[in-house]
């Protein structure tokens, strides 16, 4: 058991483990390619209805019952059933169809909430203001559904980064490969060292997106040049 | 005769929906059932526990807030692949490790309900039962808590839920109940396992989700007559 941490960083630091087809760089990239790529799938779709809808103030129900159901639907029932069909030869599209589906929900429902909860008072005086529909949305709405919004694309994120892995259970890439491929050999370090890497990468997608949350905020930037002009 | 052979037929098919697979597996069905409820139950209510006093020790010590808060959220960014993996180690290959590796994700969604719940109760609330004489243990038992009964059961719903979905992941261990005979059937290939196994795990997150709302209204009858006043 002491062995365990010893033998696990040896692991890390074997330059062999990290080179070749199902070495660690490549299931990083993989890793990192699907999720990138599942994500922004999910935001395309997911952002913009999510936005139209919270801004013409309609579609409540649908966002928290889809949000609901989406918690319900096991990603790795979906991804088993993918590999009964002959989407099994499509290379990434069954874990890319997966993650954008378990996605799809916490985004729809964080960019709606963001927008209804915009005061609606600040609403009305912008349209006061002689503000049409689209400059409302993109000068009040958004800035203001930002920060909701930002909370959703992170948490889908972090929580795409982590869900990925699961794909290795059906044969697909990416660093869950290690898991289970240290598994079926009775590799504990192998195993250890890929649920780290998993660990970290899904930690490191968290901390770069609140980096990046902080520094794009639109509420932060009129601050800043506001008490820059002062 | 030929409807035996047409039943027995969509095994050898290899059908997407098989009624045959149904009747001649029913008890391995309900056996992986029965492990997926248990799992799930015995890891929400471990998670509810748990979350209670890590809720109540941060109010109480709001210094706690952020260590408690940070960590919880920490653990529900580990995959849940690593984080049976690297449990492994510690537990073997248990039902224990399933339920552990659970509970620490229901952790996230739990405590903060229940601070979030807790938190909104009115300070007038709390003074008049302060006034009447009640004691801070009696206050929480028979005001903030009842007070904190929405919020906390919006919480366990939607930890059920999840925790439904995620008992399948154990099946990388063997105690994934409904997950192993996905994980069974994407090995041989065998669609109406895969099929039955993975709607069953929707349908059991829909029946807990239906009777915790059934157990919500139930535990609040106040909020509904209230809903029934305002829509009168």
């Amino acid at each position: 058991m002491g062995g365990v941490p010893a033998d696990v960083w040896t692991w890390l630091t074997t330059a062999s483990n990290w080179s070749g087809p199902s070495g660690a760089w490549h299931r990083l990239a993989e890793h990192v390619y699907v999720s990138g790529v599942s994500l922004a799938v999910a935001c395309a779709i997911a952002l913009p209805v999510a936005l139209w809808l919270g801004h013409i103030g309609r579609g409540g129900a649908l966002a928290v019952n889809i949000s609901n159901a989406g918690r319900a639907i096991p990603v790795f029932a979906v991804l088993a059933l993918f590999m009964l069909t002959p989407l099994r030869s499509a290379g990434y599209l069954p874990t890319v169809i997966a993650l954008v589906l378990f996605a799809i929900p916490p985004l729809l429902t964080n960019a709606y909430t963001g927008m209804r909860e915009v005061d609606r008072s600040v609403v009305e005086a912008a349209r006061g203001m002689g503000m049409s529909g689209g400059q409302v949305f993109a000068r009040v709405e958004l800035p203001l559904a930002y920060p909701l919004l930002m909370t959703g694309i992170r948490s889908a994120a972090v929580q795409v980064v982590a869900t990925a892995t699961i794909a290795s259970m059906v044969g697909q890439g990416g660093l869950g490969r290690i898991i289970t491929a240290g598994f079926n050999t009775y590799d504990t370090p192998q195993v250890v060292a890929g649920a780290l890497l998993a660990a970290l990468l899904a930690l490191l997608v968290e901390a770069v997106l609140i980096a990046a949350d902080r520094l794009f905020s639109p509420l932060r930037r009129t601050a800043v040049r506001r008490s820059a002009a002062s | 005769m030929t409807g035996e052979r047409a039943a027995s037929g969509c095994l050898v098919a290899n059908d997407w929906i098989c009624g045959e697979y149904l009747r001649s597996r029913s008890g391995e069905l309900a056996d992986a059932t029965v492990q997926h409820v248990w799992i799930t139950a015995a890891s929400v209510l471990i998670g509810l526990a748990v979350a209670l006093p890590l809720a109540l020790l941060v109010r109480a010590r709001p210094r706690f807030a952020g260590p408690v808060l940070g960590l919880t959220t920490l653990l529900y960014t580990i995959p849940s692949l690593a984080m049976f993996s690297l449990l492994l180690p510690v537990f073997g290959l248990s039902a224990a490790l399933v339920v552990t590796g659970l509970v620490l994700y229901s952790l996230t969604i739990l405590v903060r309900n229940i601070l979030a719940g807790l938190q909104a109760v009115p300070d007038e609330v709390r003074e008049a039962a302060r006034g009447m004489g009640y004691g801070p243990l009696r206050l929480l038992c028979e005001v903030e808590l009842p007070l904190a009964l929405p919020a906390l059961m919006a919480g366990l719903r939607i930890a059920t839920v999840s925790t439904v979905a995620l008992t399948t992941v154990g099946a990388l261990v063997g105690k994934g109940g409904l997950g192993n005979l996905i994980d069974d059937g994407v090995q041989t290939t065998f669609k109406a396992q895969v099929l039955t196994a993975s709607v069953l795990c929707v349908l059991l997150a829909a029946v807990a989700d239906l009777l915790l709302l059934g157990a919500q209204r139930l535990l609040t009858p106040w909020a509904r007559a209230r809903s029934a006043e305002a829509g009168g």
